[in-house]
């Protein structure tokens, strides 16, 4: 069954739509058809946060609960809205009185020309709702995709990091209940559509749902975060006639562990799993916390990573190390295969046409493994790699003439950003399998990498800082861990400073 | 009467959060007006709740287009045919106009011609604009406008400086400026040194765009709405290219978000093209530059190729120098002249150069033409001598500081610059040796070595860098300005001058000295829009200016009303002079007291004007530009910074750890406001240094051209110890308002620290033995390349 409208909550107030160009953004929706120009665009394509408005969805586990998430507006699709309340920076005021992360911006002078300053309330806004005495590195973490040219940012730091412990409650806490059941009620409507334009949305719900939309129409284009398509829409000026919308499939929005692994959803976003693969890989935690901003990580989804099958993603080479696996749909029937197959060529995939990604598993690890991820790029946060390394390392240690004798029983490095698909590098594993982890077997792997890989110039590096820090990489991970022990630790790296 | 306070210790921005009602220092204010106080951005309420409006927020007037322009692909070519069948049958499009739709000039170069408003026959950079679209939306026009086919012939282009040099490619005249004879000197001195460096350009990146509303008036007038830095020139553009006088042009403009320098040539284009549409269309059109769009077609700060040859003694004491300064000017004069020249009047930086020669270059490129950026050439020109002084250090294995120290200008002697102005006033000694004391230099130098000592892969690096810079428009006839003041009878006051607000808080701070001026609380004095029908032929709010002129003007505004009010109040109550007084909002005359609204009241009531203009000048400047001598700088603003930062030595990753700055800014009028300027000017200059890299391909187009590939300062880039303070004690000795300094600009190059810890860091790895080359912007990948070199000469 299908109905041919949204309904989603703006600000308490109920709107349903039912003919509008599906691809709009929220951005423009609120400027041109809500008049609300409180939220601004700075760059329709993500990357500086002046356009950040909240979400508030009721969670996935407790129906009675709601998860506030910033997002970025200039590259969120207007269909994605369904069943959620959107929050814009226009209704935090309660009366005239201005809300705690208005107020304290004002109160640290965090203010100058004031063009990114509602994206910065908003992210404050909804660090706040889950964390009112956020910590420094907190907020920095909160706020990493909230550009500012004026400040400096000291000054909205020391706002972002005032305590709304005693806050007086704010507008939406005096509604929560009514903003839950309202949000149930819409959760209940049979599946959402719009049309407008001539382009069509549609957000199946169940997987059954999806596969049958996708038979209909092979060629539809399937979205879930919409952090990379949109820049279609917004940049290169496309048109999308068909979207399906991901995240309200239940099968694909759900993480589950087995004994032996963790199965991720491919439209899960990530705000809903790193702290699982932190848990088991705590390099994996650190890593996904640059990829992108909070904005992108709270819509943006592994699936999405995978499936657009970029050579500079940040996944597929910490994945391929692991040996994850991912699952494949297309007409009722799955199969599973390596995610290091999936890349064929630049932007070549081996998935068919009405197939999409149900899932991604991923290896837990056992003891004598590591994992070792690094990401350079020109700056720390929402950065694209020059070069992603993922390191997956197995040794095992045995009794050879009485000796105790190390070896690396399996390897994989991965590697983004130095091919047209995320690849490892075969020569630089041969170098080190089978050997013990020293200085020796090391050289050997870094000459080997430049027999693996040819890298490219481009605006983000040279071939030969990509090759170099590369092969540097390797040497790092073997200090690392030869080094693992807390009296002869070597310190490398500088975001522990 | 003066309200100023004297403050004995630095204030720190540690202790300014809810300072509004009390003094940094915890004194309380002597007078309602808040000179001297850290007053909360006028607009601030306003930005917080998203109710500020900035000109895309305006509501849409009926009929509104929407403006888009068709771009040159090729750096250099001549234009053969333009088909525009397509674009001129594109869906919603209403008017498709060429440079020959142009009723008057066709050339809006902003000093010299040279920047056609729509390309004539020929295209000199990838991006220029050849013909422009109204239509009924943004997206159809920017669709449109893809439609175009253009056929050129294409002819070489010029995309390095080494190739314009090698040409004589210029924009304008190379210009040397010389005191005595530094060959001799070079070579009489006991040792000699030479090195060249790359500085890199940058991007502006307001995080608003260009934008311009133009809206048709009777008469053939226009009324433009628009972000800009200088309004005045907006509306003689936007009149020669419509060939209207001047007074049938109006523009406006409220706020900015943000300028940086960006806004003060580049925003007229495109208020003259949504002038050009709207006067063919008879709509209001708006012209709004998609980010992409406005990276390509917009000038940036020039990117400079400098060298040196420099003669010292053995305590690294300058004897003779030698600079070439080489910018890269685009295709266009633009503001290029005056640039190059602050980058030659700034190659002192702090420095008694003693003999000198400095020239410098106007390359012309075929690329975007470049533009004023925050420093204005006086960042690029800092960078050599700053280089100096490190290469000087690690020959004669000193530490950097020692070299900086003794060779800056004296106080009576040696205090001449290679222009011939003296230094006056000159107190860099104090600063440093303040800042050096406070930020602990000299026990962080010796943690700093011993941890390079103990760790084989990460290094860190420590340096302290100091700032002189000259204020004033080196051009000297934009060193005045106007304002025009208003008393209402309900006592409120209307503040409008000829400055433009970007966040910079001008507005805070005029409106503050307004208030100061009448014993009025803040409160009262209502910041307006920049008009050019308010305050007409207004200087650009650039220079780091704005306080300065609009400041005095305005004060001259309020103290004229204030004494028509006081001979009103003398004559009608019988009173002299002395017995009148403002304060607490109230006027005081005799033994009765009016509130000021009272007052203002009974003084329309008895006829007198409430309503007057203010003007001033800068005094005392002067420069003769065939001579290379004067004294184009009134007064110069000085300050210093100590940054700590660690490097990787196997990536070339590296984090700035603790930054601490001491500013002098005369008597702060609003401290929060100066220190926020210090911050953010210092965060945006070490982006300058280290992640904001412009790439332009071999076919001169812009790979760098979004947020996604060019990255500013994110917030984890902040210091994570950052200290500012301002120099306490410290009044203008110039008769400045207030006896306050510009904060504008100073402060960016304080960034330069960062860039020579980092050279420190990577001079570790061949035990301080070699000044490594760090070419800028000092990305990851030329520190790794910098480690890398010098572990080779090591081996």
């Amino acid at each position: 069954m299908v109905a041919n409208t949204i309904k989603f909550l703006l600000n308490n107030e109920l709107i349903e739509i039912a003919n509008i160009d599906p691809n709009i953004t929220v951005l423009q929706y609120l400027r041109e058809e809500q008049f609300k120009s409180g939220t601004k665009e700075g760059c329709a394509s993500g990357d500086c946060g002046a356009c950040t408005v909240v979400l508030a969805e009721l969670d996935d586990k407790n129906n009675e609960q709601l998860n506030y998430k910033s997002i970025n507006a200039c590259i969120t699709f207007i269909g994605n809205l369904h069943a959620k309340q959107l929050i814009t920076v226009e209704d935090l005021k309660d009366g005239a009185r201005l809300h705690h992360a208005q107020q304290t911006i004002v109160d640290n002078h965090g203010t100058q020309c004031g063009f990114c300053t509602p994206g910065f309330v908003m992210s404050a806004f909804a660090l706040h709702k889950h964390n009112p005495t956020p910590t420094r590195d907190e907020v920095l973490e909160a706020l990493a995709g909230n550009l500012c040219r004026c400040t400096g940012y000291r000054s909205i730091i020391a706002a972002a990091m005032t305590s709304s412990e005693h806050a007086e409650e704010d507008t939406f806490a005096q509604h929560y209940q009514e903003t839950v059941s309202k949000l149930q009620q819409l959760q209940q409507l049979p599946m959402p559509s719009l049309a407008g334009n001539g382009h069509q949305f549609i957000a199946p719900k169940n997987i059954d749902e999806l596969a049958y939309e996708l038979s209909n129409e092979p060629s539809s284009t399937l979205v879930a975060g919409g952090t990379d398509l949109a820049l279609s829409v917004t940049q290169n000026l496309a048109t999308i006639d068909k979207l399906i919308y991901l995240g309200n499939v239940a099968e694909l929005t759900t993480i589950t562990e087995t004994d032996k692994e963790i199965i991720i959803g491919s439209a899960l976003p990530y705000s809903q799993f790193i702290e699982t693969l932190h848990h088991y890989y705590p390099d994996f935690g650190a890593m996904i916390e640059r990829i992108g901003s909070k904005q992108v990580r709270n819509n943006g989804t592994l699936g999405g990573n995978i499936g657009n099958a970029s050579p500079i993603g940040d996944m597929p080479p910490a994945l391929i190390a692991l040996g994850a696996t991912m699952t494949l749909h297309l007409n009722g029937s799955e199969r599973t295969i390596l995610v290091e197959d999936y890349f064929v060529d630049y932007k070549k995939t081996l998935l068919r046409e009405g197939e999409f990604i149900k899932s991604i598993q991923i290896p837990k690890p056992v003891v004598g493994q590591t994992l070792k991820l690094y990401k350079i790029s020109k700056r720390f946060d929402d950065d694209i790699s020059a070069v992603l390394a993922a390191f997956f390392i197995e040794i095992t240690h045995e009794q050879k003439a009485g000796k105790r004798v190390e070896r690396i029983n399996n390897v994989r490095l991965a590697f983004g950003g130095m091919a047209a698909i995320p690849k490892r590098g075969a020569n630089a594993e041969a170098a080190l399998l089978q050997q013990t982890f020293s200085q020796q077997s090391v050289a050997q792997a870094k000459a080997a990498l430049s027999s693996d890989f040819q890298p490219m110039t481009d605006v983000r590096a040279s071939d030969k800082y990509r090759m170099t820090v590369a092969q540097n990489l390797i040497e790092k991970c073997y200090l690392e861990l030869k080094h693992s022990n807390p009296t002869d630790v070597i310190e490398t790296r500088v975001v522990n400073y | 009467m003066r309200t100023l306070i004297d403050v004995k210790k630095p204030q720190t921005a540690k202790i300014l959060a809810n300072t509004d009602k009390t003094l940094v220092n915890g004194q309380k204010g002597v007078g309602l007006g808040g000179v001297g106080r850290s007053k909360k951005h006028e607009s601030a309420d306003k930005q917080v709740a998203g109710e500020a409006v900035y000109v895309d927020d305006r509501p849409a007037l009926r009929g509104e287009l929407h403006a888009a322009v068709g771009q040159s692909t090729i750096a250099h070519g001549n234009i053969i045919s333009m088909d525009l069948s397509a674009v001129r049958a594109a869906q919603g499009v209403v008017k498709v106009i060429t440079v020959d739709d142009v009723p008057g000039h066709t050339d809006i170069g902003p000093v010299f011609p040279g920047d056609p408003v729509l390309a004539l026959n020929k295209v000199e950079f990838v991006g220029q604009p050849l013909f422009a679209v109204a239509a009924t939306s943004y997206e159809l026009a920017r669709k449109a406008v893809k439609l175009a086919k253009i056929e050129y012939e294409e002819l070489e282009a010029v995309l390095t400086v080494k190739d314009a040099l090698a040409k004589q490619s210029f924009v304008r005249p190379p210009y040397t400026m010389k005191r005595g004879d530094s060959q001799t000197a070079i070579n009489a001195a006991a040792h000699q040194l030479s090195g060249e460096i790359f500085i890199g350009g940058q991007e502006h990146l307001y995080l608003e765009g260009q934008i311009s509303t133009a809206v048709p008036t009777e008469d053939g007038g226009m009324n433009i709405y628009t972000s800009s830095q200088h309004p005045s020139e907006v509306q003689k553009l936007v009149a020669e290219v419509l060939n209207v006088p001047l007074n049938k042009v109006l523009v406006d403009m409220r706020r900015m978000g943000g300028g940086f320098g960006g806004k003060e040539t580049q925003a007229a284009p495109w208020a003259c093209i949504a002038a050009l549409l709207a006067n063919e269309t008879k709509r209001p059109v708006k012209f709004k530059l998609a980010r992409t769009d406005d990276m390509v077609m917009t000038g940036k700060r020039h990117p400079f190729e400098n060298n040196y040859t420099v003669g010292f003694d053995e305590e690294g004491r300058i004897k003779g120098i030698n600079i070439e300064v080489n910018g890269n000017c685009g295709y266009s004069p633009d503001l290029s002249d005056a640039i190059v020249d602050r980058a030659m009047f700034h190659s002192d930086n702090a420095y008694f150069l003693d003999q000198a020669t400095v020239t410098g270059n106007r390359c012309k490129l075929n690329t975007v033409s470049h533009t004023a950026y925050r420093g204005f050439g006086g960042p690029q020109g800092m960078m050599t001598i700053e280089m100096v002084m490190d290469d000087i250090a690690r020959y004669l294995g000193k530490d950097p500081l020692a070299v900086r120290k003794i060779n800056l200008y004296g106080q009576d002697e040696r205090n001449e610059t290679h222009y011939h102005q003296a230094v006056e006033h000159n107190n860099l000694s104090e600063i440093i040796e303040t800042l050096e004391q406070s930020s602990d230099y000299q026990q962080r130098r010796q943690a700093v070595k011993a941890f390079n000592a103990k760790h084989s892969i990460l290094k860190k690096g420590l340096a302290l860098t100091p700032v002189k810079f000259g204020i004033s428009f080196t051009v000297q006839h934009l060193n005045q300005q106007g304002a025009l003041v208003h008393v209402y009878t309900d006592g409120t006051i209307h503040l409008n001058h000829g400055g433009s607000e970007m966040g910079q808080g001008l507005n805070t701070k005029v409106a503050q000295i307004v208030a100061e001026e009448f014993q009025v609380d803040v409160d009262t004095v209502a910041s307006s829009a920049a008009r050019t029908d308010k305050v007409p032929n207004s200087s650009p709010t650039a220079a780091s200016s704005g306080t300065d002129l609009n400041g005095k003007a305005a004060q001259a505004a309020a103290k004229t009303i204030k004494s028509r009010l006081i001979a009103f109040a003398c004559e009608k109550y019988g009173v002299n002079a002395e017995q009148v007084r403002f304060a607490n909002n109230n006027v005081i005359v005799g033994e009765q007291t009016f509130s000021f609204a009272e007052f203002a009241q009974i003084a329309y009531m008895g006829r007198v004007s409430l309503s007057s203009t203010g003007y001033y000048k800068t005094p005392k400047i002067h420069y003769d530009r065939a001579s290379g001598k004067g004294r184009p700088f009134f007064y110069y603003a000085t300050g210093a910074a100590v940054t700590e930062v660690i490097i990787d030595t196997l990536t070339g990753e590296y984090k700035n750890l603790r930054t601490d700055i001491l500013q002098d800014v005369g008597h702060s009028i609003n401290p929060a406001i100066d220190i926020g300027q210090i911050e953010g000017a210092f965060i945006q200059g070490q982006g300058w240094l280290t992640t904001e890299e412009l790439v332009w391909n071999e076919q001169g187009r812009l790979l760098s051209n979004n947020p996604a590939t060019y990255k500013i300062p994110a917030i984890n880039d902040a210091p994570k110890d950052f200290r500012v303070a301002l120099m306490p004690d410290a009044p203008n000795r110039e008769h400045t308002i207030y006896n306050s300094k510009a904060v504008g600009e100073p402060p960016f190059m304080l960034s330069i620290s960062v860039w020579a810890a980092l050279k420190d860091a990577i001079a570790s790895v061949n035990d301080y033995k070699t000044s490594p080359v760090l070419d800028t912007p000092a990305t990851p990948e030329r520190v790794l390349f910098a480690v890398e070199t010098l572990k080779s000469t090591k081996q």
